[in-house]
């Protein structure tokens, strides 16, 4: 079941409509619930490997849908510690859950002051209202 | 930038109403889903389905020469069928390019009706009107007509419609509704379009969905013509591709002269240089219309397949390798991903 439209408190938003969950010098991240639904049930998640850096509003993978591709972008600067094989198995689980199971990559903080930097939920969803 | 008005068909309100997510296409404003593509495309390979095809263009032919002419022009043999009777066919150019695809309907031995893709309903009316010959009057009905294809195995029944052979028509009745039943469909499935006046449209769609069709929109027709391999107009059959090299000689009667005939004979005799193949992604990934295809070939259509739960697509390939089992390497997105390519259909529901 696609999940209901939320975007929690406690995580961290870049403005391409992705998320992330930090936790001391790592974070994991995910793209939210708006993202999903405009692309509509994903069908395929091309993840980074593990060991490769990303960098904070670059592309670090892509997800589709049946109609479309989108990049996902990092909103912080890190490594690659852990791709969720759960969701290259089942992209589907982006839809099902965008904050828990359907996150996409755990990273190493190159740059934790990008944290900053980040927007909060009530500023995500002003973001949200203006699509 | 350049602004157009998107045209409606008279089904608008219903799937704005319904929830469906519209989107610009060959300058309409149509669904692409209501609950969502994956889910629309299994409802038609296992029940029913309803799409609102009111875009697509409706060209009438009529006269004493109708015949005549549209066998100069059409590349099918329009004299293999009867009053009631279909086929798809071609409207070919000089160079035996495409220029659409489409069903003639017999409505008698005078009088055709031609449903043509909404992308070339103008260029089809000013190519058979400029052709127009005497004893044969060419008009576009298309804005007097709503056109809802149900397709499925289910479909005929949910309708109450007795069964009939595929590329037949007749003039029926559905809850009061006066239409006509054409076993036809871009689906693969059984079912059948239906044809009425526009007026009658919301009606009708009330009927077909209350009976247990379920809502499908553009994503869905995309996805299961593409498992069935049927080619689309604009990006694997073009003005600028032929019919031997895309796989449709079957549509050809090359034994009749029409447009085009003496070129598409030659590149039949001296086989042609590129086939539209279809082709099985073995790495995960999904092809997309564009990628070029290694070797010199490009993907013309390319999808994740809802049945087989993989990427598939048709693209052009060298004829030399254009053999079933052959693999062939797509760039995606700079990253090469191997396919295999498979005899069409890519899905066939004798097998599922």
């Amino acid at each position: 079941m696609a999940a209901a439209e939320s975007y929690p408190e406690g995580l961290k938003y870049h403005r391409e409509h992705d998320w992330a969950k930090v936790d001391g010098d790592e974070a994991i991240l995910g793209i939210t619930w708006f993202a999903q639904d405009a692309l509509g049930e994903l069908v395929h998640y091309e993840a980074p490997e593990p060991g490769t850096t990303v960098s904070a509003g670059s592309s670090y993978g892509e997800v589709e849908s049946v109609k479309a591709v989108s990049d996902v972008i990092a909103p912080l600067s890190g490594e690659v510690l852990e791709v969720n094989a759960k969701v290259v198995a089942a992209p589907e689980t982006v839809n099902d859950d965008p904050y828990g199971d359907g996150w996409l990559v755990r990273i190493r903080l190159s740059e934790p002051s990008e944290v900053a930097g980040l927007l909060d939920a009530a500023a995500y969803i002003e973001v949200v209202a203006e699509q | 930038m350049q602004m157009q008005t998107l045209l409606r068909t008279p089904l608008y309100d219903r799937h704005v109403a319904a929830g469906a997510r519209m989107v610009p296409f060959a300058g309409w404003e149509m669904p692409v889903q209501y609950e969502g593509v994956i889910q629309e495309h299994r409802a038609v390979r296992g029940g029913a389905g309803v799409f609102d095809v009111s875009h697509m263009g409706e060209l009438e032919v009529e006269g004493p020469g109708a015949a005549t002419f549209l066998q100069e022009l059409l590349s099918n043999d329009l004299d293999r069928i009867e009053p009631g009777g279909a086929q798809y066919t071609l409207l070919t150019n000089e160079r035996g390019g495409i220029v659409d695809d489409l069903i003639a309907y017999k409505l008698s031995p005078h009088r055709f009706l031609l449903i043509v893709n909404a992308s070339n309903r103008e260029a089809d009316y000013r190519w058979l009107k400029e052709r127009e010959s005497r004893g044969s009057e060419v008009s576009d009905r298309s804005d007097e007509y709503a056109l809802l294809a149900v397709q499925g195995p289910r479909a005929i029944a949910r309708l109450g419609l007795e069964p009939a052979a595929p590329f037949t028509f007749a003039m029926g009745e559905i809850d009061g509704v006066e239409l006509m039943v054409n076993r036809t469909g871009y689906t693969g499935e059984d079912g059948c379009e239906l044809l009425c006046m526009a007026e009658d449209a919301g009606t009708l769609w009330d009927t077909v969905v209350a009976r247990g069709a379920v809502p499908c929109g553009l994503g869905a027709r995309d996805t299961l013509r593409l498992e069935v391999c049927y080619p689309l107009h604009g990006n694997d059959i073009t003005q600028e591709t032929d019919a031997i090299s895309a796989g449709l000689g079957w549509v050809c009667a090359l034994g009749k002269d029409f447009t085009g005939a003496e070129e598409l004979r030659r590149i039949k005799e001296a086989g042609p240089a590129r086939k539209l193949v279809a082709f099985v992604m073995t790495d995960k990934a999904i092809p997309r219309h564009g990628m070029p295809i290694e070797g010199g070939g490009e993907v013309t259509s390319g999808t994740h397949s809802p049945m087989l739960d993989v990427g598939i697509g048709l693209g052009y390939v060298r004829a030399a390798d254009a053999a079933p089992g052959t693999g062939i390497t797509i760039d995606v997105r700079g990253n090469p991903r191997r396919a295999r390519i498979v005899s069409k259909p890519i899905y066939n529901r004798e097998e599922h």
